[in-house]
């Protein structure tokens, strides 16, 4: 196996590891942030508007929500053991895994994908013509599209990274040694929590 | 970040082992959480959602993002911005449920339609 | 002494080839480049570029105010040239300017590191920028935008007819450039320092660009999602802030000020860096109470995250929430005046020489300290309610940003040119500059204050007669200030050819960075350096009294 190179400003491999994994650690920081900021908007209007916002929430379909929440759960498996895998140099398990976590990424934005079909035939999309009476409803609903929008813009861009992961330990041309799986697992983790939180906020509220 | 304080499984049935289990409890986490959002808990069921919510998530942090490991740099990391939103929330909060009656969102009553006074060409 | 003794003589200049600037040749080899040197001439050009622009909309603006009627520019017009000032001078000028420039520069030398943790994203981050540059100039030719650069809801949203919508695309992309860079900087910073380099003998700039990163990583995404937010309204209609269905205009403000406030930090934090590296230099003293200035630096980027209410007195937010933030607003100046003090008292019995770098930052400290007692003014509400939207306000914040940022910048960019360059500027040139700088600052602001405080609002490109002479003061002033920076920009270009080439340490500061070759080579040290004790060691104590010539100083390390 060909050893990890050492690049510029690094004087240890295990150091060049270390950097590679604070520095994902910090731009989750980011991200968190980023999600706080859509997510306070949410809790603000859920507290001006309960009864509206709880209205809206039972009209989502809590079936695909929990599939997806399933879907998604697994795909961490498969990735932590991925990523766990090419630690410990183990190239089949790898593979097989990444391989996996893209299928199950795949399948929870295909599952995505038909919710949104059913959210516009019913008229869930905020505008003329929306579906719910109550006014705030429609701020509800952009809040829905907007974060499961940007969350399955996230779930893109990791499927796009971990698919070049595989791409790359397939063709032999990074070794299993490189931090980027695990770092790629790190980010991928960190949009599993993000839709942990979607799903209750989502499609839970109201539901009692 | 790796080979750093614990000891890392290197056969494929013990990384299996220790993760299955962790998936297992996210699943039973999930079943949890979406029979009680059917338990009428009045107000504590946004309380009890987030609280698992927040236990799942703290299962993928240390177990699959390994924050186990003592290292405390990473771990400061990963919590910092938690105080921040927590900044957010509490000083938009101080404003929000203390706002007089003029300010409040809903004293212009709220309508749909499309006869809504926006004019703005929307050009990119 | 005798550790100055054992040290290995640099040489002044690298030999033939080695310089960072000569390493390669073409344009491959500087847009392909990953030294973080070659990068943060990059970000020079383009930043000074932006500046000009953004200078220009100044420039129009001060023109159309010479006279109480509406002459140049049109109501209209006059929107778009004050938003675009803003968006280009916040955005693309004062974030980026200290950070990618000298500290892209000089973070990797000062911790004696060979480059950033991550040299290909730190290009990257270029290449970002540049894109969300070139989105910001597409809006200006496109017709521009009239909303502020604050973007407030629902104007932006429903009523305003400019292009917003590019507007916020360019902002939010520069974004990712912003976050992009802190990464970088936040892990050098923990993990590539130097044997010995422990963290309280990190110099004080370093403090300042890691605490500056902190603030950057965590406050810039909550922008982009609120950029997002009204992007979305605008583009598709969906309701998220406006009051007619439901939404609330003051949560857009609390969102957008989050983010804002925390950038003043980021652009005032960086300049604190500077100063304190220019002042112990040009006094020839340690810095007073170094560690109390390293708790000032953090006390700002975290308690800058908790004032952010006081933007919104007059907005509708609560009276709870207004006192609340106003309190807070009075304790995040505590540390600002700790840092004035121990800038003060590093003075008290220096051997001061006043070299244009020393001028700019002695100016820093005075306009700075007018700047911030001013925020005070604004901190106590039944003040800010009489001059809210009024040119106090601009008055104020031109004195952080303008006085503070960008006399900081052209210091540190004199204090640094022979490292950057390997050349001399003139000296004398550089020290008219810095002193017409102040005057000519003071002459444009100052009277800013005092028509603010007698009412005249800003954001109009007409006003009652009875203001004028103060606007004539003003433009007056800005026509000074635009020579004093167009002059550095004259004799900076001079230098390269014509200036002296300079020795490895022409100023005989302490940090590592002068521990190194004028220009550095492309690894920066030849052998990795070796820190044996805290910065700033001018003068050492046990020397006796000043002297007359510069007194012996001891760099931070050596190389090997
Ligand atoms: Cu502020």
């Amino acid at each position: 196996m060909p050893a990890t190179a050492l690049r510029k400003p690094w004087r240890s491999l295990r150091r060049q590891r270390e950097a590679a994994g604070f520095g994902l650690w910090v731009f989750l920081g980011s991200e968190v942030m980023f999600f706080a900021c859509a997510l306070t908007g949410y809790a603000v209007y859920r507290t001006l508007w309960n009864a509206d916002f709880l209205a809206a929430a039972r009209e989502t379909n809590v079936v695909y929500g929990t599939l997806n929440t399933a879907i998604l759960l697994t795909s961490s498996l498969t990735m932590a053991v991925a990523a766990e895998g090419a630690r410990a140099g183990l190239r089949r398990l790898t593979l097989a895994c990444l391989a996996a976590t893209i299928a199950f990424g795949l399948a929870f934005l295909v599952v995505k994908g038909f919710e949104y079909r059913e959210d516009i035939e019913r008229h869930l999309l905020p505008g003329p013509g929306f579906a719910l009476p109550a006014p705030a409803a429609q701020i509800f609903f952009a809040f829905y599209w907007l974060l499961t929008g940007v969350h399955a813009l996230h779930m893109t861009i990791g499927l796009g990274v971990t698919a070049t992961l595989l791409w790359q330990a397939w063709r032999r041309s990074r070794p299993l040694r490189s931090p980027a799986f695990e770092v790629a697992g790190l980010y991928w983790h960190f949009v599993d929590i993000v839709w942990i939180f979607l799903y209750p906020l989502l499609y839970l509220a109201g539901r009692a | 970040m790796s080979g750093l304080g614990e000891a890392a499984p290197t056969g494929a049935a013990a990384i299996w082992r220790g993760r299955l289990a962790v998936w297992a409890a996210l699943l039973a986490l999930l079943g949890a959480t979406l029979a009680l959002a059917y338990v009428p808990l009045g107000r504590f069921g946004l309380v009890v959602a987030l609280g698992i919510a927040a236990a799942k998530a703290l299962l993928v942090v240390l177990l699959f993002m390994h924050l186990r490991k003592p290292d405390p740099l990473l771990r400061l990391t990963a919590f910092a911005s938690l105080v921040f939103v927590a900044f957010l929330l509490t000083l938009t909060f101080a404003d929000v449920l203390t706002r007089a009656a003029p300010t409040q969102p809903g004293t212009v009553l709220p309508r749909s339609g499309p006869d809504l006074p926006a004019t703005g060409q929307r050009a990119f | 002494m005798s550790e100055a003794l054992v040290q290995r003589d640099i040489p002044d200049a690298p030999a033939p080839g080695e310089s960072y600037l000569t390493a390669g040749t073409g344009l491959a080899s500087w847009l392909l480049t990953t030294d973080h040197k070659r990068i943060a001439l990059l970000y020079m050009a383009a930043i000074t570029f932006f500046f000009f622009l953004g200078g220009a909309g100044a420039v129009a603006m001060r023109i159309e105010l010479f006279t109480p009627q509406a002459d140049l520019l049109s109501d209209d017009a006059y929107n778009r040239a004050f938003t675009f000032h803003g968006v280009l001078m916040v955005w693309f000028f004062l974030l980026p300017s200290i950070p990618n420039i000298l500290g892209n520069f000089l973070l990797p030398l000062m911790i004696g590191a060979q480059d950033l943790a991550f040299p290909r994203l730190n290009l990257l981050s270029w290449y970002i920028f540049i894109t969300a540059g070139g989105l910001a100039i597409y809006t200006l030719l496109a017709g521009g935008v009239d909303t502020g650069w604050t973007f407030y809801t629902p104007l932006s949203t429903a009523f305003a007819n400019g292009h917003v919508l590019a507007a916020a695309a360019a902002v939010f992309i520069a974004g990712f450039s912003t976050i992009a860079t802190a990464v970088n900087f936040i892990a050098t910073v923990h993990l590539l320092r130097a044997p010995g380099m422990t963290w309280f003998r990190l110099p004080l700039f370093v403090w300042a660009i890691y605490a500056t990163s902190i603030v950057m990583v965590l406050a810039t995404p909550v922008l982009a999602m609120v950029l997002l937010l009204i992007f979305a309204e605008r583009a598709f209609g969906i309701p998220i802030f406006d009051p007619l269905r439901g939404g609330d205009p003051i949560l857009f403000q609390h969102l957008f000020w989050f983010y804002s406030h925390p950038a003043v930090y980021i652009m005032v934090l960086p300049s604190f860096g500077v100063i304190s590296e220019l002042i112990a230099c040009y006094a020839r003293r340690r810095v007073f109470g170094y560690s109390f200035m390293v708790y000032a630096i953090l006390w700002i980027a975290l308690v800058g995250f908790l004032v952010w209410g006081h933007h919104m007195f007059v907005s509708g937010q609560s009276m709870l929430a207004n006192l609340a933030f106003s309190f807070l607003s009075f304790v995040v100046a505590v540390p600002s005046a700790i840092k004035v003090f121990n800038w003060t008292a590093t003075l008290y019995r220096g051997q001061i020489i006043f070299d244009a770098p020393m001028i700019y930052a002695l100016g820093f400290v005075g306009l700075f300290t007018i700047g911030g007692l001013t925020g005070l003014f604004l901190a106590s509400i039944p003040v800010d309610v009489h001059v809210t939207d009024t040119y106090f306000v601009v008055a104020h914040f031109h004195y952080i940003m303008v006085g503070g940022a960008v006399s900081a910048l052209y210091g540190g960019l004199a204090f640094w040119w022979p490292k950057i360059t390997g050349r001399l500027y003139p000296e004398g040139w550089a020290r008219f500059a810095a002193v017409m700088m102040f005057f000519g600052f003071s002459f444009t602001f100052f009277p800013m204050f005092v028509m603010g405080f007698l009412g005249m609002p800003r954001r109009y490109h007409v006003y009652v007669p009875e203001f004028q002479v103060w606007h004539v003061l003003a433009s007056s002033g800005a026509v000074v200030l635009a020579a004093a920076y167009l002059l550095p920009m004259g004799y900076f270009a001079w230098s390269l050819v014509w200036g002296k080439r300079a020795t490895a340490n022409p100023w005989e500061a302490t940090g590592l960075e002068w521990q190194t070759a004028s220009p550095p080579p492309a690894e920066n040290f030849a052998t990795p350096p070796v820190v044996t004790q805290a910065p700033y060691d001018y003068h050492p104590e046990h020397s006796g009294p000043p002297a007359i010539e510069r007194a012996a100083q001891r760099p931070q390390g050596h190389q090997p």
